[in-house]
């Protein structure tokens, strides 16, 4: 075996084994951080949790290998790829491996996975070197058992062979003694043209549970003496409660009691103002029932009074986000050159402004959340992506400490960026303190889509100036309610492809709640750039795609640190999209439109194929080229990527929540609408195949959608859409004139 | 609260529930068959649907007295060993993302394809467009269903 001299990585630190009492061995490992100095695993199974490692590989002494992980998941298939990444290390035949959901009941939060789109960029690295370490650890116990050197030997799907004898050893005939070894540092990784299990297909672990309906998730979840709570809300944001009526409801069948709370997790918001923004203003009445529909339906019987604050419309917010972008109070997130004297020297000067509206995320599965408040313990219960933060909430806001709180996260029904929130989780603990009972909060769909963290509506404002038939000078502006991009996005493409290049932000603080939506801020950031572009092109009387190839041509990526995207690898997704779509060579019935967009570290471009159908454009087809590095389950990451195309067209075509006087004006999928079969293009999907390291997947391929619909919109109707969703303006979806049919 | 007897999965059981309790809440909390899942509560949606009689129909927009005498379906009874033609085909093409509608979009699929063993492209679509997928795998929806069909012929 090939030793690798470029891996910097302390195995000692990151993962710990112990034999087990029955025979067998357990790897403890953790993805992000150092163990603490002292830990082991135990030697029993049924001691097993994660306060020191964030999962677990047995292998037992018949060489069966099991992975213990808590990591929840959310439908982005994590649960399924990060073993296999383990198993091909390993060497182990992936239909050996059995994968098992730990349950997490911990001290130590700070260990545990979110399980976001990012979970396979960060712990790539740490999963190869742990299933690696420990077949070192397995080979060398066979070579000792030999009294051979390990280079001697050679392992394929967990048998172990001695290459001068030709003997052989199956994993679990050596585990024993391998459990007691020293753990090797500088073991070697497999090259990727070696792999066996990374870039197969394979199917979702949880597939048979989720087919024949097992209780998988938080609102499957129960407890003996159990009961639930329906939580009233107020109707508006900006109202708070002053009081209510609770009689009648009392005097319904199966109702147990009804409580007003909301007053402890106020308190908290109120010391960490950072808080505030998820927990809304209002206290909140709570009644508690034997079971959910008699809950809901009490709730509908309470008189409650609210108080009137500031009460914000949609209109408001159109006028002041305008306001915002006509004024000069603005960040600066990019700064090169001097974009206000390019303008001055430009030929022509090109100046757009997109609009998005609010949109809630509207996971499937509402939200809810078990909770259990005792003397010993808070045990919790539900679907969250950040337990160690909504664990530490819980202690909180009860006055106790976060050893108390026992978490356990199940299976999620979407998430999209809502379950980073723990709202719900919390709402659950402060009701469970005040009855002394179990009780799981049920959010109803009208409660879920009208007191949610939603995607803030946002503007662009984006001006570029044309000179000698180069684009010489782009000015971004962003104005948002309540928070502006972040991190590198003010770095994307086209970040160093333009010599005077500005990104300025401003935003708005309103009392409606938001938060991270799949893709925060690029889910509609490229649908406006995206546009612009293609007017640019028009406006420069040059190709689209060739404008998009010449710009990235124009960028030295290693001269500027923060440029993160790579131009070459996005000139080679363009370029594969354009083969792959036939773009230009459509029959005249089929109008295209062209994206190419980076975000989340991976390179995409999407082409929509837009045909007129009873005199209005429809969306047939996107192709979707994607280079994510190397892919470990392309079924799953095909999955992933159909969905975050329809996604993208779903929202930016039917997406919106207006508010009037704080209401949201849409309350359920009657007067929600969410992207249906009918409605969902065909996805062509090509994965780029290389050796980098892969990228996230979950995120995106949503944001290019909403342009290449756009693009193709303009195309087929003549029509260039300027806000979304686009659905809601019915004659810019219809050609300019009428087509002679015929 | 009158007391009714409902045959679900060709089990008869007795339940106490106001007359306006939808089946869908009584499968969940009384039966605990929650594979059957809430997502709108207003027939929107298509998480909650079951067989009434053969029939594909929303549980929360059912009462008792509706289903009276009538033979209830869940996910949990559609097949012995989670075999349904149906239920191969979805685990053939990994259908499911977050999973949580797919239980009402394989007692769509399944329904349907008892009425039209060899549907076409728009009929398929048409038969599935009441259910709402929010991860939106509407591409392997409608593979698995063609899949299906072809199992099943």
């Amino acid at each position: 075996m090939s030793k690798n001299p470029n891996i910097q990585f302390s195995r000692r630190a990151f993962m710990r084994t112990t034999g087990l009492a029955g025979g067998g061995m357990l790897i403890g490992f953790n993805l992000f951080q150092a163990c603490k100095p002292q830990v082991k695993p135990p030697v029993d199974l049924s001691q097993l949790d994660y306060n020191d490692f964030n999962a677990f590989i047995k292998i037992a002494d018949n060489g069966a290998v099991t992975i213990f992980s808590p990591n929840p998941e959310i439908g982005q298939g994590v649960k399924t790829s990060m073993p296999m990444i383990i198993a091909e290390e390993l060497d182990v035949a992936w239909k050996d491996v059995y994968v098992e959901q730990g349950i997490l009941d911990t001290e130590n939060y700070t260990r545990q996975v979110a399980g976001g789109s990012q979970s396979i960029r960060f712990g790539w690295d740490a999963l190869r070197q742990t299933g690696a370490t420990a077949k070192q650890m397995l080979v060398n116990a066979a070579a000792a058992r030999w009294g051979v050197e390990a280079s001697d030997c050679t392992v394929s799907e967990g048998v172990i062979t001695n290459t001068k004898t030709e003997e052989t050893l199956g994993y679990g005939d050596v585990v024993n003694e391998a459990s007691q070894l020293e753990i090797p540092e500088d073991v070697a990784l497999k090259a990727p043209k070696d792999y066996k299990i990374i870039g197969t297909e394979q199917r979702n672990v949880d597939i048979d549970d989720i087919i024949t309906g097992k209780p998988l998730y938080g609102l499957d979840y129960k407890e003996d003496g159990m009961v639930y709570a329906a939580v009233a809300r107020p109707p508006a944001f900006g109202q708070k409660l002053v009081s209510f009526d609770d009689s009648e409801a009392r005097a319904m069948p199966g109702v147990i009691d009804v409580i007003r709370f909301g007053d402890k997790v106020h308190k908290m918001a109120e010391e960490n103002p950072r808080l505030s923004g998820m927990m809304g203003e209002s206290e909140k009445v709570a009644v508690i029932a034997k079971t959910t529909w008699q809950a809901l339906k009490a709730k509908e019987a309470l008189q409650l009074e609210w108080e009137d604050g500031d009460l914000e419309s949609t209109e408001d917010h159109d006028k002041i986000l305008v306001d915002l972008l006509d004024g000069n109070e603005f960040r600066t997130m990019r700064s090169d050159g001097d974009v206000d004297k390019a303008f001055a020297g430009a030929d022509k000067v090109l100046e757009r402004t997109y609009e998005s509206p609010f949109l809630p995320h509207n996971c499937l599965e509402p939200m809810n959340f078990f909770a259990n408040v005792t003397d010993e313990k808070i045990h919790m219960v539900g679907p969250i992506q950040t337990p160690e933060g909504t664990a530490n909430m819980a202690a909180g806001i009860l006055g106790r400490t976060p050893e108390e709180v026992h978490l356990e996260m199940t299976r999620m029904g979407g998430g999209f960026g809502r379950r980073l929130y723990g709202d719900f989780a919390l709402e659950a603990v402060e009701i469970a303190d005040q009855i002394k009972k179990p009780v799981k909060v049920v959010f109803s769909r009208e409660d879920d889509m009208n007191d949610g963290i939603y995607r803030m509506a946002i503007k662009y404002r984006i001006k570029a100036g044309i000179k000698d038939g180069e684009v010489v000078a782009y000015h971004l502006k962003e104005a948002a309610v309540n928070s502006n991009m972040y991190g590198l996005i003010p770095h994307f493409f086209p970040a160093g492809a333009i010599e005077n290049y500005k990104v300025d932000v401003a935003s708005y603080d309103s009392n409606i709640t938001t938060g991270a939506w799949r893709a925060p801020y690029t889910n509609f950031l490229a649908y406006a750039e995206q546009s612009f572009f293609d007017e640019l092109a028009e406006l420069m009387d040059v190709d689209r795609v060739q404008l998009r190839l010449d710009l990235l041509k124009k960028v030295d990526a290693e001269a500027d640190e923060n440029i993160a995207y790579s131009p070459e690898r996005m000139i080679d997704v363009v370029n594969k999209a354009v083969e792959l779509s036939d773009w230009g060579n459509q029959p005249s019935n089929v109008y295209q439109g062209f994206v190419n967009y980076y975000c989340h570290n991976t390179h995409v471009a999407e082409v929509a194929d837009v045909e007129i159908q009873n005199g209005e454009a429809v969306v047939k087809k996107i192709t979707c080229v994607v280079d994510c590095g190397i892919v470990v389950n392309p079924l799953g990451a095909l999955n992933q990527i159909e969905g975050g195309v329809i996604d993208g067209v779903g929202h930016s075509m039917y997406g919106e929540l207006a508010f009037e006087n704080g209401k949201p004006m849409a309350t359920n999928f009657d007067t929600y609408r969410l992207i249906r079969m009918k409605e969902a293009p065909k996805v062509e999907v090509h994965m780029m195949q290389n050796e980098y390291s892969p990228t996230g997947l979950g995120e995106p391929t949503l944001p290019p959608a909403g342009g290449a619909i756009a693009n193709a919109f303009k195309a087929a109707t003549g029509n260039r859409l300027y806000k979304q969703p686009f659905a809601k303006y019915p004659e810019l979806l219809k050609p300019k004139q009428q087509e002679i049919i015929g | 609260m009158p007391t009714y007897q409902i045959e679900v999965n060709g089990t008869t059981s007795s339940v106490d529930v106001s007359t306006d309790t939808p089946l869908l809440w009584v499968l969940r909390d009384h039966l605990d068959l929650v594979g059957t899942k809430y997502g709108c509560g207003i027939g929107q949606c298509g998480a909650c649907t079951v067989h009434v009689d053969g029939t594909a129909m929303r549980s929360c927009a059912l009462t008792l007295e509706q289903v009276q005498g009538k033979s209830i379906r869940t996910i949990e009874g559609l097949s012995e060993n989670g075999d349904h033609p149906v239920q191969e085909a979805w685990k053939e093409v990994d259908v499911p993302q977050c999973g949580y509608c797919q239980a009402g979009q394989i007692m769509t699929a399944a329904a349907f394809l008892e009425q039209n063993p060899a549907p076409s492209e728009e009929e398929i679509k048409n038969a599935m467009h009441g259910n709402i997928c929010r991860c939106a795998t509407y591409n392997r929806i409608h593979r698995a269903v063609e899949k299906a069909a072809e199992n099943m012929g």
